[in-house]
């Protein structure tokens, strides 16, 4: 592989192409972070972008280290506050795109970012919920962006912080929830997709600097693979110059120190 | 009403309090916080959405015996490792959890400061939070018939803020984002606002956040009071401040000697 680019920049690309002008996107931070404002900084200058922090219509000159930042607040539309976001804008169904990351995922897009291991001991503890279940349930749909390795594509949940699919078919629907759930999932190595009626995720992208038998041999269940799965377009030049600079603008943020 | 941020803590927290430090990334009351260590306060129950680095401080200086939150990290660092040891090894005292959702804590807070006695909120539907945490319960909406998740309102003993400015009365103003301060202060029984700097008079701007020196306990005069987070207009986060708190926080030697400074008045 002597690809130009690193397979986390794909992945960071491919998940920005998913969004669109205009759409209204929950953002979490991490890697979704990255991506929705890649999107903004190419393709869809009218993105709205909303963070848990109360920040709605954010445009961050730099890319902002936490959802709460400086540079989040100082160019949004809007700034409201913290119970106000989760109700009036997203449990009231405001919200178009839920945008996570997450730890570990299984065959129906379940998520843990709880803990590895048991609760009382863990292996390692994750931060916990954070706004993810309510943006799951809510949002009208959910995209999923994280590293695929057997760590965290795994048959079973150590903990279901936040319902994906649930059990597959209609069980999401059946709590209740009124979103639609997780509608894709962005990896290093590919896109997956719920098949429409089982709701188990399908690879149905592979990217150039990945095979298909990188995403079986990522993935900790017997994954399907779509008929019609296709390559990954490569990131255009324009795509990882944007994504290049929009990277060494969080390197940039001023710093001081006093530890 | 205007006082020393170490009369305040004296006067306010008890030990065996629960104590809100709130603030969402901004505003974090960590001067406030390191005064509670000072003054080694014990067996708090130590609430906020989003514990991190200064939780992570007062636990490891023992002065929680519970933590109740919704997210707890040093945001894009990572671990907590003095609430891990605390929580896994009970060092240098045992740490009970109470784990929430972050719509769920914005909820309590407003139940809290609305006088009710329990939030509701279409939540939690099928995950496995609610089988570790109690307090998580479901009723059925008496109009619709829906499931809805039901959690207790939040009225802590204490809530500690850190704004921009108060005026000489003590009434206080915040802007920027202002995340679930007015809840914490109004759903508590007691009240602290460290600020920035006093003013002549507050000139509340849009989307501000007005608290009236009514509903406050104390108001103390700490400029920088928020470091390393940020106070919008005042000064930026300090990220190398978090990055450098992972490695002094996994090792309860390099904590110790931070803590030293610390109680010393650092």
């Amino acid at each position: 592989m002597n690809a130009s680019y690193a397979p986390g920049e794909m992945m960071t690309i491919a998940a920005s192409r998913l969004l669109k002008n205009g759409d209204v996107c929950f953002v979490g931070i991490g890697r979704p972070n990255a991506a929705a404002n890649l999107a903004r900084l190419t393709h869809a200058p009218e993105i709205v972008l909303v963070y848990e922090s109360g920040a709605i219509g954010a445009k961050p000159a730099t890319l902002p280290i936490s959802i709460g930042d400086d540079v989040i607040a100082e160019r949004a539309q809007t700034i409201v506050s913290i119970p106000e976001i989760f109700t009036y804008w997203l449990q009231g169904g405001r919200i178009g795109i839920g945008f996570l990351g997450a730890a570990q995922i299984d065959r129906f897009a379940n998520i843990n970012t709880t803990v590895i291991g048991s609760y009382a001991r863990p292996q390692s503890r994750l931060p916990g919920a954070g706004g993810a279940p309510e943006i799951a349930t809510h949002a009208r749909e959910v995209f999923v962006i994280m590293d695929q390795s057997l760590r965290s594509f795994v048959k079973k949940l150590d903990f279901l912080t936040t319902v994906g699919h649930l059990d597959g078919g209609d069980s999401r629907a059946r709590t209740g929830a009124r979103g639609a759930g997780p509608s894709v999932v962005i990896t290093q190595l590919g896109v997956l997709r719920p098949d429409p009626a089982s709701k188990e995720l399908v690879l149905t992208q592979i990217h150039p600097t990945a095979s298909v038998e990188d995403a079986r041999a990522a993935t900790g269940w017997e994954l399907r693979v779509a008929d019609d799965c296709r390559t990954t377009e490569p990131p255009t030049p324009d795509e990882l110059a944007a994504l290049r600079a929009l990277n060494a603008s969080r390197a940039a943020t001023p710093r001081s120190s006093r530890l | 009403m205007i006082v020393s941020l170490a009369e305040a803590i004296e006067e306010l927290v008890r030990d065996g309090d629960s104590v809100a430090l709130e603030g969402f990334t901004h505003l974090t009351p960590y001067a406030a916080g390191h005064e509670i260590i000072r003054r080694r306060k014990r067996r708090l129950t130590l609430v906020r959405m989003t514990p991190d680095v200064l939780y992570d401080q007062m636990i490891g200086a023992g002065c929680a015996r519970k933590m109740i939150f919704s997210w707890a990290g040093n945001p894009g660092v990572g671990s907590l490792h003095r609430f891990r040891d605390a929580f896994e090894n009970g060092w240098p005292v045992p740490l009970e959890i109470e784990e929430h959702s972050h719509a769920d804590m914005a909820a309590r807070y407003a139940a809290g400061a609305s006088g009710l006695p329990f939030a509701v909120l279409r939540g939690y539907l099928g995950g496995d939070l609610p089988r570790y945490n109690p307090t998580i319960k479901f009723i059925e909406c008496p109009f619709t018939g829906e499931r809805l998740a039901a959690t207790p309102a939040l009225n802590p003993d204490v809530a500690i803020v850190h704004a921009q400015q108060a005026d000489r009365k003590g009434n206080v103003l915040i802007w920027g984002i202002v995340g679930i301060q007015k809840e914490a202060v109004l759903s508590a029984k007691r009240s602290l606002v460290t600020v920035e700097e006093l003013v002549e008079e507050l000139e509340p701007r849009a989307n501000s956040v007005v608290l009236p020196a009514w509903t406050l306990s104390a108001v103390a005069v700490v400029p920088r009071g928020a470091l390393p987070s940020y106070a919008h207009g005042y000064y930026p986060r300090d990220n190398a401040y978090y990055e450098r708190w992972d490695a002094i926080s996994r090792d309860r030697d390099a904590f110790g000697r931070w803590l030293e400074e610390v109680v010393r008045g650092g």
